[in-house]
Parts: structure tokens; sequence; C-alpha cells
């Protein structure tokens, strides 16, 4: 068990950065999210971790020592793929006994045997152990792969989008199992993923990343209600968040060219004061827009609903006033008829303020 | 629906016969040989040909020995014919010739065995861990590489056999096992460079990636987990450099004489007392034959996969 740290990591593919000075301290047994779109260097920073990829500057250090020159082998790291790589030529058993049998470990067999069965156990994989692997359905060929990462008792689980090649039912089953798999084997994940549910649901912390670069660090609930940018506020949420651009009026907000004319909270004001801006991003996320059919106090404007998408456990509507659209959530038994007119009542408490500029958080 | 099971009845039954056809005219130059080598000598050169007659042995036994004619004044009384040993006796029969020794074939087909094998392991070998350099590690100029490895296939080896006579003469090469299993080696190279980079990269660089990750140097990743999955790719281009080898005739026939030479350069030299003897060069033929097919044989179930591996998609 151990903890990771990567200071100034950067890797370039052809003079492309791919990872630009990256600097990420994974805890001991934390389950360590790294969520971003295609292409953001997710992978490439894990395949960096395990030494697959050799970065150009900054160092890798895991549980304190610095593994820049330590061979692939020796780190000591378990990587699952995204794809299932499990050796096509050997069953099950001896997919799992292999890394186990490599000369770094000479384990003796009946020890051998012992961790096979008991990973299988865990796994619930016992009764595939003599199939061939090629035989495999893909959710149990995930499950072997994952078996053989952890069935060596490694320093730290490096995980590539392990699910994503999986239905949505057996994803979201596999879910709640490595969730679990953390939480019985209490060692270090670190796991890549670009689809938000899987880090919300299983990260301690989670990296969101975008173009080689971190965007912010924090628990779910960090990124989620308080996101560093707008990249990380559109990134995390679904529905995605409403991003309106303001201009800052006698302590008002008049968003959307004076369309809407908000007041938002005294400490809100105090840090749009003190970043000194008085062009903003103002964002929302739909379930903070409150709908009813009457006007309510403040921050509430009338808005025709030109478009309803049913969840069944809620209601997606997208509402229009002039050629501004925004996404609200509503609870399915509202009654609220397509080209209706409601009101929107954004909650400013829950409200965000980004510099138009920077696109960094303001408050 | 009964028409269309008709119809599917008739195409079966067509493509039955059109393959029945196309068997027995690959099949028959084949079976002609076979035929030739087992007739008795006289009816060899028989116009038109019996197709059915007593089998003899005698073609192979004078394949495998050397004889001189009995002069016509010196023929075998009756009480010698009946001393001789029984291959003696069929040899005399056939051709009025005693057998003088033991002749080349079995030294041949040894140096045919050995060069071939050699020059097909080595082959195997150099090809498969260049083709899996290519296909893993970024090389400089590796487009360049390739297409030069490819070009050494373009001009037909005929063409340089008089360079490399001269080139071997000049180092000592000629008519030596090592000049042939160099030479053979030298041609195949190419080839099985681009066909195993073909099979090795369609195997996933996550399986070496893994093993790596598992605990393993990258030769054990290699050895462990990249051949077994190569090996009907190994399989699919020996048996092309092993026939292309067991079989090549310019080369041999320039640069063997003794030594070396192989059984394609030694076999046309079949003279009997008779003028040029077709049955031992048929026997001669069936046994050259016998190799290859056992090998494409053994390696027929790797073999079948191999050569459509590219078009269908694991």
């Amino acid at each position: 068990m151990a903890n990771i740290k990567l200071e100034s990591l950067t890797k370039r593919f052809d003079d492309v950065p791919a990872l630009d000075s990256i600097n990420i301290e994974v805890q001991d047994k934390e389950f360590f999210v790294l969520l971003g779109p295609t292409g953001a260097g997710k992978t490439t920073m894990l395949r960096c971790v395990s030494g697959l990829e050799k970065p150009e500057e900054g160092t890798i250090r895991i549980d304190g020592e610095d593994v820049g020159e330590v061979s692939i082998a020796a780190r000591d790291v378990a990587f699952v793929f995204q794809y299932y790589t499990l050796y096509p030529h050997m069953t099950v058993r001896e997919n799992l006994e292999f890394p186990l049998r490599s000369r770094l470990r000479r384990y003796e067999q009946a020890k051998i045997d012992r961790r096979v069965e008991e990973v299988a156990e865990i796994l619930h994989i016992t009764r595939l152990l003599d199939r061939k692997s090629v035989h495999l359905s893909g959710g149990e060929m995930q499950r072997v792969g994952i078996g053989r990462a952890i069935v060596r008792q490694p320093k730290v689980f490096l995980m590539d989008e392990p699910l994503s090649n999986l239905d949505a039912k057996l994803r979201e089953e596999m879910r709640a199992e490595l969730a679990r798999l953390h939480y019985q084997l209490g060692s270090t994940f670190f796991y890549v993923t670009h689809d938000q549910t899987e880090a919300m649901t299983m990260g301690d912390r989670i990296a969101v990343m975008h173009e080689g670069t971190i965007k912010q660090i924090g628990t779910p609930q960090d990124i989620y209600y308080k996101p560093a940018d707008t990249f990380v506020a559109k990134f995390v949420g679904s529905p995605p968040i409403n991003l309106i651009e303001g201009t800052l009026k006698d302590g008002n907000l008049s968003l959307s060219g004076g369309q809407m004319i908000c007041c938002p909270t005294e400490e809100q004001l105090k840090a749009l004061e003190s970043a000194g801006k008085d062009k903003v991003i103002f964002g929302i996320r739909p379930e903070d827009i409150l709908i009813t059919q009457e006007e309510g106090d403040s921050n509430s404007f009338p808005m025709n609903v030109y478009f309803n998408q049913s969840m069944g456990a809620e209601d997606i509507l997208n509402l229009k006033s002039d050629d501004l659209i925004l996404q609200a959530t509503v609870a399915p038994n509202l009654d609220i008829q397509v080209g209706q007119t409601v009101y929107a009542n954004f909650q400013m408490d829950y409200a965000h303020l980004f510099d138009v500029d920077t696109t960094k958080r303001i408050g | 629906m009964p028409q269309i099971e008709e119809r599917k009845g008739i195409g079966r039954t067509v493509a039955i016969v059109l393959l029945v056809v196309f068997t027995v005219i690959y099949l028959f130059p084949l079976f002609y040989v076979v035929n030739t080598s087992f007739r008795p000598w006289a009816q060899i050169k028989e116009y038109p040909p019996k197709l059915m007659f007593e089998p003899s042995i005698g073609s192979y036994i004078r394949i495998f020995t050397a004889r001189t004619g009995f002069p016509p004044n010196d023929q075998p009384t009756q009480a010698e014919v009946e001393e001789m040993e029984w291959y003696e006796r069929i040899v005399y029969k056939g051709t009025n010739e005693q057998i003088v020794r033991m002749g080349d074939l079995p030294k041949r087909y040894m140096n045919s065995l050995v060069i071939v094998l050699l020059s097909t392991g080595i082959t195997i070998i150099l090809g498969t861990l260049a083709a899996y350099g290519f296909s893993r590690f970024k090389v400089k100029g590796k487009d360049d590489w390739l297409f030069f490895i490819l070009s050494t296939r373009m001009i037909p080896p005929v063409v340089v056999v008089i360079p490399v006579f001269l080139l071997y003469r000049n180092i000592g090469l000629n008519d030596t096992h090592i000049g042939l299993i160099l030479l053979y080696t030298a041609f195949n190279v190419s080839f099985a460079v681009w066909v195993m980079k073909g099979f090795l990269d369609e195997i996933p660089i996550e399986y070496e990636e893994a093993a790596m990750v598992d605990g393993y140097s990258r030769f054990e990743a290699f050895r462990k987990i990249v051949l077994p999955q190569a090996v009907t790719g190994i399989a699919a281009t020996a048996v092309f450099c092993f026939i292309f080898a067991w079989n090549e005739y310019a080369f041999a026939f320039l640069l063997t004489r003794n030594t070396a030479q192989t059984v394609p350069a030694w076999l046309p030299y079949q003279m009997g007392v008779l003028g040029y003897d077709w049955g031992a060069a048929a026997a001669g033929s069936v046994l050259f034959l016998i190799p290859a097919m056992v090998f494409t044989i053994l390696l027929r179930k790797h073999l079948v996969r191999g050569i459509s591996f590219g078009a269908v998609r694991k």
C-alpha cells in the first residue's frame, strides 16, 4: 500500500504536450479518480506512473521512492486496461497465476493456489477458473482482468477506464463491485475515466483534466458544488450546467443582454467586488432552477417550455426566452405542458460566477 | 421454400462436381509421378502408357544405387543370378546392370534437409525478431527500412546467380552447406519479416504491457505472451520458407557440385544404360515430395488459420 506523488510531470508526443507540468498527490488507501474527456492525457498519466511511458520531465514517487529509473516490472503496480487483456492462450486460472509466477516473486505453488482461490472467491469467478479466457463474456473478462491485478497485492492499482467496454447494466454492477473491492482491500486506487457518474460515485477525490492540465482536484462535492472553472462546471453534471453571460450593474446581475436582472447574494457581490470584474459568466445547474406556475418573489423569470425530456425519475425541461435556452430538472408530477409559460426561479445560493476572460471561478 | 431447398441442393452438387474436377486436375501430375515410379523398367517408356501393371520397386532401387552395365561378353550365369541379393536381381532383370555401390541420394537428401531446416530456422528467428522490432518500437526511417527489406525480393533470384557465383567462388563458399544456408536465409528473411510483421501487428500491444506490469521483462513478455499467439504466423511463414528453399534449383545447381549438393540439383542426373532413367527420376521425385508434404500437413492446423488471418478479425 502506498501513496503516489507526481511532481511537474510533463510528457510530449511529437512536441504536442500530453501532460503539462502535472502535480498530484494520491494518498495512501485513497480512491483517486482522474476525470476528463477523451484526449485529456488521463491514460498517458497512468501509463507514466506504471512505467509504460517515460515522461520528459518531472518525478514520480511511489511510496516516497523516485521510480524514474525503476523498470515497469519492479514498480509493483497493477494495471487494469480498458480492453480486456486476458492472455488468450491461457485459462482463467493461468491468467490469474501469471503475475505470481514472475521471477520477481518466485512463490511456491501452494501459495499461488491459495491466492488464486482467494481472488476468485472475492470476484465470484471460481466456477470460471478452468475455462479458456477467450470463451468468457465481457463482464467476466473484466472481472478476471481485475483479478489478475489484485492477485499479487500490488502497491497501487492503476485502472484505465476498466468499465467503459461493458454495457450499461453491467457497468453499474461493477461500479458497486469496485467500490466494495476498494473498501475490502484497503489499497490505493488510481482510476481513470471519462464517465462523471463513475467519478462521482466511486472517487474519494477527483482530479478533472483537460488538454494535459489539471483543472481542479477535490472531493466529488467540491467538484460539483464549487467547480473551479467553466470547463469543470460543464463537464460534471448531467444535464449540464446552464451558463449565461452577464454584466454587473448597480449590485444587480444583468443576464443575456438585460433580459433577466437578478440579485446575487452578499457573498457573491463581495467576491465580484474583490475580483474587480463586471462582466461574468453566470452558471446555474438545472436542479437549482425552481419551476413554478406563478411568479416567485425574486429572481423569477417567465419562460416558455418548448421541449420536455422525461427521464422517469425526473423531467428535463428545455426552457426558452427569446434566444436564451435553459435546462431545468423538475419532478415528473408537475403536469407541465409543452408551450406553457412557467417561471424559472434561480436559487442564487447555488449559482456560480466565473470570470469571463479566464473562465475561473469568482464565487 | 422447397424450391429454395432444391436450388441449394443443386448448388451443392455443382460445387462438389467442380471441386472433384479441380482436385483430379491438380492431383493428376502427382498421381502420374507416383505411378511412373512403380512401373517396371520395360513399361516406363511404353506408349500409350498402361495405368495398370504389376508394380515394381526397381526404380527406387536404382535411385538409391550406383550401377554399371554387364558387358555383353560377361553376362552372369544362371547360378550367379540365383546367388544375387533380391535387389540386385531386380536391377539385373530390369536394366541388365550390376550394383556397384550405394548411390548419392541419402547424402543429397541429408544435404537438403540440413540446409533447408537450418535456413528455415534461422529465417524464422531473424524474421520474427526483426518484425517484432518493426512492429513495436519506434525505428528511425521504419518505412524506408521495410521497403529496403522488401526490395531485396524485387529482382528474380536467377538474375543474381552469376554475381553470387563469382562472389562465392572468391570467398570460398562454393559447394558448402553454409553457403546455401546463407543464401536461402537471405532470400527468405525479407518475406518472413513482412509476413511476421503483419501477424505481430495484429497482436494487441496491451498483452505485453500487461505482462510487463505483471512483473516480466520485455523479452519474457515476448516469449511467454507474444510467441504463443504468433504460432500461427510462424507456422505459415515456416511452411513458405521451407518450400521455397526445398524446391530451389538455380542456385543449388550452380553453386554446388558434390559436398553440399541438394536433391533438386542432383535429381536430373539420372542416366541409365539405356538413356535417361525416368523411373528413377520419378522415384526420386516421390521421395523428394515427402518432407514438404509432411511438414505442411504437420503445420496444416495453423496454416489454414494463418493464410486467412488478416481477412477474418478475431
